[in-house]
């Protein structure tokens, strides 16, 4: 047997358990609801109709979120590496940089941004953002001396050689930057979301969640943890063939 | 070795007066009813250090922190030890560890909420759902990767498992695991006060929540201010550590 299938029938395992265990009483219906009707509760929500300004509105803020991420961490992080002085000033930060409780500051963006979409992409924003720079600088460290002086040969400016030469080699790097980037603007766009906001799958979560509505609670969990890991999944995918083609 | 580290030193408070200049220019531009100015917020913070009525919650939150980080690193150790011993299971596990990573967790809240209903259990097992994962990942990684000729000199002088575990594999694989450590610790934190932020009485969260609600400003800044300052302190103690240790 090989790992995946074992995966995929562990998977299957520990659904049809929790079916079981629910449907036998084991666990309480106003806890847990079963796998199963989870599946169809979220197919007549999905066919409903109602849910779809919310799942727009989530993905389109985790889709700003990331993109803003990534180009915002590629620039930034190109521009600081090639200031010593202001990386040395800022190695600190992107140190201790997870280590803060972004959503700390989710408050403040509600009261300078008032509560729209805004403060919310800035949460997820500001989570993916230093993981791209700091992959950012991992690559570019890594671009051998012999590309940059051959870019000096054929007098490059320094914006074409980021462009044409450093940034195509530091690659694969960015790209670790940008899975994280990805994983974390869902993260922080669904969190700001359930904590407090007007709109969005967080919202309809939690409000669901407020008024014990397990049959549309459950189900967006799982869409939402579908949604999240098959993004994940095809960015995993593609790295790994674009690795392959690199090596060849 | 000398002049290293007056000059990080130096970068660190460069560092410092950068973004108390960005902050008060901020307060500048969008003035008292967004937020409050540096010295402000750090004279409410001290305020708060004086009164009585602050600690309980700061008690409470720091209770809740260490009890969810032990569990997130027995368990922790416990799943990585377990993966990175046995090959096949850690191919299986692994790409598993990573998903749920990647997965916003936030949105399994409702379900821990509703198996430990609203309190201490809720916050703590939210705040080890948290770190787990990575220190799961790392000591996985860190067992996978070590010599495996210390394993087979261990079993030759027929160690027992558990001393094969606490006096070869973990010494070895001290500084990988200490990595995930770290990562789980500022983890566990946030989920911690994500879980006191939705349903608590108490605690640091639940002071935030209350501040966003009361449109409370002062409370809000000074209560990020702490938690930033508590949580880069203690993430460089543990980031110093860990350089010591790869050492």
């Amino acid at each position: 047997m090989t790992p995946g299938r074992v995966r995929f029938a562990l998977a299957i395992g520990v659904v049809l358990l929790l079916e079981g265990l629910v449907r036998f009483g084991f666990i309480n219906r106003f806890a847990m609801i079963p796998p199963s009707e989870m599946l169809w509760d979220l197919g007549s929500l999905l066919l409903d109709g109602g849910i779809w300004p919310a799942i727009e509105k989530t993905l389109t803020d985790v889709f700003l979120a990331c993109a803003a991420a990534v180009v915002v961490g590629v620039v930034l992080g190109t521009l600081i590496h090639r200031w010593r002085l202001l990386r040395d000033a800022l190695d600190p930060l992107f140190g201790a940089y997870y280590a803060i409780p972004v959503y700390a500051f989710y408050p403040l963006f509600i009261v300078i941004f008032g509560l729209g979409d805004v403060p919310q992409v800035l949460i997820g924003f500001m989570l993916g953002l230093v993981a791209v720079i700091v992959n950012t600088f991992s690559g570019l460290d890594r671009v051998p001396s012999v590309l940059v002086k051959t870019a000096r040969i054929h007098r490059l400016g320094p914006v074409v050689t980021a462009l044409r030469v450093s940034l195509p080699f530091a690659a694969p790097y960015i790209f670790t930057g940008v899975k994280l980037a990805v994983a974390y603007s869902f993260i922080g766009v669904i969190g700001a979301e359930l904590i407090m906001s007007r709109t969005g799958l967080g919202y309809e979560i939690g409000y669901a969640y407020n008024n014990f509505d397990n049959a549309v609670m459950y189900p967006l969990i799982v869409f939402v943890l579908a949604v999240a890991g098959s993004v994940n999944a095809v960015f995993f995918m593609w790295e790994k063939k674009l690795l392959a083609r690199r090596r060849r | 070795m000398t002049g290293i580290l007056p000059q990080r030193a130096a970068a660190t408070a460069l560092l410092l007066v950068g973004l108390l200049a960005c902050w008060q220019a901020l307060f500048a531009f969008a003035g008292t009813n967004a937020l409050t100015s540096p010295l402000d917020t750090i004279a409410y913070a001290a305020q708060l250090l004086g009164t009585a009525s602050f600690y309980p919650h700061l008690i409470e939150t720091a209770k809740a922190f260490c009890i969810a980080l032990g569990f997130a690193l027995a368990l922790g150790f416990f799943i990585g030890f377990t993966l990175g011993l046995h090959r096949f299971s850690g191919e299986v596990g692994e790409p598993v560890l990573v998903a749920l990573y990647s997965i916003p967790k936030i949105t399994l809240y409702p379900i821990v909420l509703l198996a430990f209903g609203i309190g201490m259990p809720a916050k703590v097992a939210f705040g080890a759902l948290h770190g787990v994962v990575p220190i799961a990942i790392f000591t996985l990684a860190a067992v996978r990767s070590l010599n495996p000729v210390y394993l087979k000199a261990a079993r030759m002088m027929r160690l027992a498992p558990w001393q094969i575990t606490s006096r070869v594999l973990l010494p070895a694989a001290i500084p990988e695991i200490f990595t995930g450590v770290r990562i789980g610790f500022s983890l566990t934190l946030i989920g911690t006060l994500l879980g006191e932020m939705f349903a608590s009485q108490r605690g640091i969260g639940f002071l935030l929540i209350q501040g966003i609600g009361l449109h409370n400003i002062k409370l809000i800044m000074a209560l990020t201010l702490m938690l930033v300052v508590i949580a880069v302190a203690a993430s460089a103690i543990l980031l110093s550590v860990d350089r010591r240790l790869r050492r």
